[in-house]
């Protein structure tokens, strides 16, 4: 809030706490006080997180940012955090999950979001070429626990490829914002200079002392710096990251995370490597397992296992579970399930407790599985 | 406040998701074709009546988009704007003009809560949305019974099994004879007095008949099932009266130094009349819609493996409208559209008038019965039959407790244990 003084932001916190309290909540039963504010105006609710669109800068061809100014109920973020970011388009809401891109530090009261319009993401598309400033759109509060530690330690790695590059751009920024002291490497893998994002902040960065950039163009060999081609373990070594020292931060396509994964673990340095995927894949690509039923419990709904997510299983026979992001950071999809074994799609962990409550849209099921939906 | 709350177990056969055709009532006899529809076509023609129906919803459901929205979240805007302007109306009893029209807004709000909004929302009829403020799943509306029990006992069982006798709660509610084949018993001597009564208070007998304690004493429904509809209606009332009749009268506590003692009285005085207006409405809307002469009722026997086809013409039969304005139709809920709302439940309602007139077509293209009429005319068929009903028939056999009637229950329960 800009031009508010400081006893302004303090009665409007008050007003804020006495319209979310318990006994206005009886007066406006069984609708909550939200479902009256939001026909006054959209932005004036309490709980629910709106926010007006200040600005879409395109930041590449696929890719934008979209700068926003939150209503009041939004509870502000931690850099690498991530929020389901809700559009209406002739009627429907469609919601996708974004990571926060800008500063934590920031104090204008806005943030923004990148976007890199996926071929098959409606929202993504929707959101580079469709969204104009002045827009209401929906948000939850932001998630996530890919997010700097309380204390953070001196050496990091903040590694990512194509657009997993946004939550380390809000670690970055915040990071410089802060005034860390430290080394902080910061190694992105971009197909060509014209598919990176911020390429013009990265450049001004290019000299900063809190952390040395290092950009690789795939297929332009001859345009970054001094590493070449995809992430090796070697390229770690060429820049002096030792990775049992370093916490390392990745963000970006599966095959990265992997090869990532694999040289810490192989250096038995697993337990200092955080990781964020972006997509997720829908059907488990091990047909072998696509054996067995997956039963609907309360709705009494049997069928054939497919391979799939059970989100997808669920939706294609007919029942509507609550879901979010759809990749597994949401946790809106949480439901419990009774028996059986299913697999995680991104970490490949089997799971085979039984009541446990497991997310349904990046596990599917090995075998017979008891879903409580 | 939107906190994490177990959403209401999913129904695989709720009217809100069944693009596919309701789970058919499967008889003993699985060869064995169902009778219902024959005396107006050919299966084949049953066949073709419901894809014809099928193209119907297809393509509304197609059409849907923001003009939809627009219209419920307008409608929505006018009920909040008339709750709010009824609740300030009441605090002024002691200048009347102000303190009726504050009467009238809140009923009003309320009719349109329940019905154009509540009623259609928990169908489903909006979830396309997918925005959590008219999510079939998670609404809940204003008045004493739980949207989970209410939407089980309507939108599956008496949507799925319209009409059908001995399947359809709906029919009379266990308390009214209203259809020659329900079996007479001394108490339908009072089918019109007891009708003026639950009208009076309607909102109690919606949350008393999703309770289902007869479904319970007879042995129907599981003991820990009934606790739990028991706790939630339970919760339900308490929350409704602490705010009708406590917190609300209690805000003009402030003004009574100012003005009368009894101020806190009439604002409760006010918000039982709003309550009860609603009742009387919904009441008279909701009898007129399967309860008039003509419409049709069915035996379990007869809906046994019926089709797609066979299902809407049930619902068709089943059911009758009420001929009336735009603004009529509103008040209802569009419930007025009572024959299209039984064919496409989870269609939003603004789209009847509309879907009427192929479901016109169709009817005259079979030869079928469109029961529509004045809502006085609908009313005064209803007060009929309830009255004729209620007359001791001659025929032991439609007397239940005749010894006849009690001779063929024995003989049937022995040929099931059997």
């Amino acid at each position: 809030m800009h031009a508010c003084s400081l006893s302004e932001e303090a009665a409007i916190s008050v007003i804020r706490r006495l319209l979310g309290s318990r006994a206005v909540a009886a007066l406006t039963s069984p609708h909550s006080v939200d479902h009256y504010l939001e026909y006054l105006h959209p932005m004036l609710t309490v709980a629910l997180v709106r926010a007006r669109v200040v600005e879409v800068i395109r930041d590449t061809a696929q890719a934008s940012t979209v700068v926003l100014r939150p209503n009041g109920a939004w509870d502000g973020f931690a850099a690498g955090q991530h929020v389901q970011f809700g559009v209406e388009v002739d009627g429907t809401r469609r919601i996708r999950c974004f990571s926060v891109s800008s500063s934590a530090a920031r104090a204008d009261g806005t943030f923004s979001v990148s976007v890199k319009a996926h071929p098959d993401g409606y929202v993504s598309q929707f959101v580079h070429r469709d969204l104009r400033p002045g827009t209401i759109v929906r948000l939850s509060q932001a998630g996530g626990e890919f997010v700097l530690p309380a204390r953070v330690p001196d050496d990091l790695l903040l590694l990512s490829g194509g657009s997993g590059i946004t939550p380390l751009m809000s670690m970055l920024r915040t990071l410089r914002d802060t005034g860390h002291r430290g080394r902080v490497t910061f190694l992105h893998y971009a197909r060509s200079r014209a598919d990176e994002m911020f390429t013009a902040e990265l450049d001004q960065l290019a000299g900063a002392e809190f952390a040395h950039l290092h950009r690789v163009y795939t297929r332009e060999p001859g345009r970054g710096g001094e590493l070449t081609g995809r992430f090796t373990p070697e390229h770690l070594e060429r820049l002096g990251v030792d990775p049992a020292a370093t916490l390392g931060y990745v963000c970006g396509p599966a095959g990265l995370i992997a090869t990532v994964r694999d040289t810490y673990e192989r250096l038995g340095a697993g337990a200092m490597l955080r990781t964020e995927h972006f997509k997720v894949p829908a059907v488990d690509t091990d047909a072998a397992d696509a054996t067995g039923a997956l039963t609907f419990d309360e709705s009494d709904v049997v069928v054939d296992n497919d391979g799939g997510t059970i989100l997808r299983q669920a939706e294609a026979a007919g029942l509507r579970p609550d879901f979010g992001c759809r990749m597994g950071v949401c946790n809106t999809c949480a439901v419990k399930k009774n028996h059986g074994a299913v697999r995680h799609v991104i970490s490949g962990d089997v799971s085979a407790n039984t009541d446990e409550t497991i997310k349904i849209c990046v596990n599917v099921p090995v075998g017979d599985v008891s879903m409580a939906l | 406040m939107f906190g994490k709350r177990k959403p209401a177990p999913i129904e695989p056969l709720s009217a809100s998701s069944h693009d596919e055709a309701p789970k058919p009532l499967v008889g003993a006899d699985a060869e064995k074709r169902s009778p219902i529809g024959l005396d107006y076509m050919s299966y084949e023609q049953l066949e073709e009546f419901g894809n014809e129906l099928d193209t119907v919803r297809r393509r509304v459901l197609d059409d849907l988009g923001q003009t939809d929205a627009d219209y419920i979240r307008r409608v929505i805007k006018v009920q909040r704007a008339f709750e709010v302007l009824g609740r300030i109306g009441l605090f002024f009893p002691f200048f009347w003009p102000v303190f009726v029209a504050g009467i009238a807004l809140l009923a009003l709000a309320k009719i349109l809560e329940n019905m154009e909004i509540g009623h259609n929302v928990m169908h489903g009829q909006y979830d396309w949305m997918n925005d959590p403020m008219v999510d079939g799943k998670r609404y809940e509306w204003d008045i004493v019974a739980p949207a989970q029990d209410w939407k089980h006992g309507h939108n599956y069982v008496h949507h799925t099994y319209t009409n059908i006798h001995g399947m359809d709660r709906d029919i009379g509610y266990n308390l009214f004879r209203i259809d020659k084949d329900q079996p007479w018993y001394p108490s339908h001597r009072f089918n019109l007095p007891l009708a003026f009564g639950l009208m009076l208070v309607f909102e109690w007998g919606v949350m008393y008949h999703g309770v289902e304690l007869d479904e319970y004493l007879a042995g129907r429904l599981p003991k820990d099932e009934f606790q739990a509809r028991k706790k939630r209606a339970l919760r339900k009332i308490g929350r409704q009266l602490l705010k009708d009749y406590l917190l609300f009268p209690a805000l003009t506590l402030p003004l009574v130094p100012f003005t009368s003692w009894w101020v806190p009285l009439a604002v409760l005085g006010g918000n039982a009349i709003a309550n009860v207006i609603r009742n009387i409405w919904a009441f008279n809307v909701i009898f007129c819609g399967h309860f008039p002469a003509d419409v049709e009722t069915f035996a379990k026997e007869d809906a046994e493996n019926e089709t797609r086809g066979q299902w809407y013409l049930r619902q068709l039969l089943g059911s009758a409208n009420i001929s009336g304005s735009r603004l009529f139709h509103l008040l209802t809920g569009n419930l007025s559209h009572q024959i299209e709302h039984h064919l496409f439940p989870d269609i939003p309602a603004r789209r009847y008038p509309e879907v009427a007139r192929d479901v016109r077509r169709l009817v005259e293209k079979y030869g079928l019965q469109y029961n529509t009429g004045r809502l006085s005319k609908q009313l005064l068929s209803v007060a009929r039959q309830l009255a004729t009903l209620a007359v001791r028939p001659d025929d032991p056999y439609q007397r239940g407790n005749s010894p006849e009637s009690k001779a063929l229950r024995r003989a049937r329960r022995e040929r099931q244990a059997a």
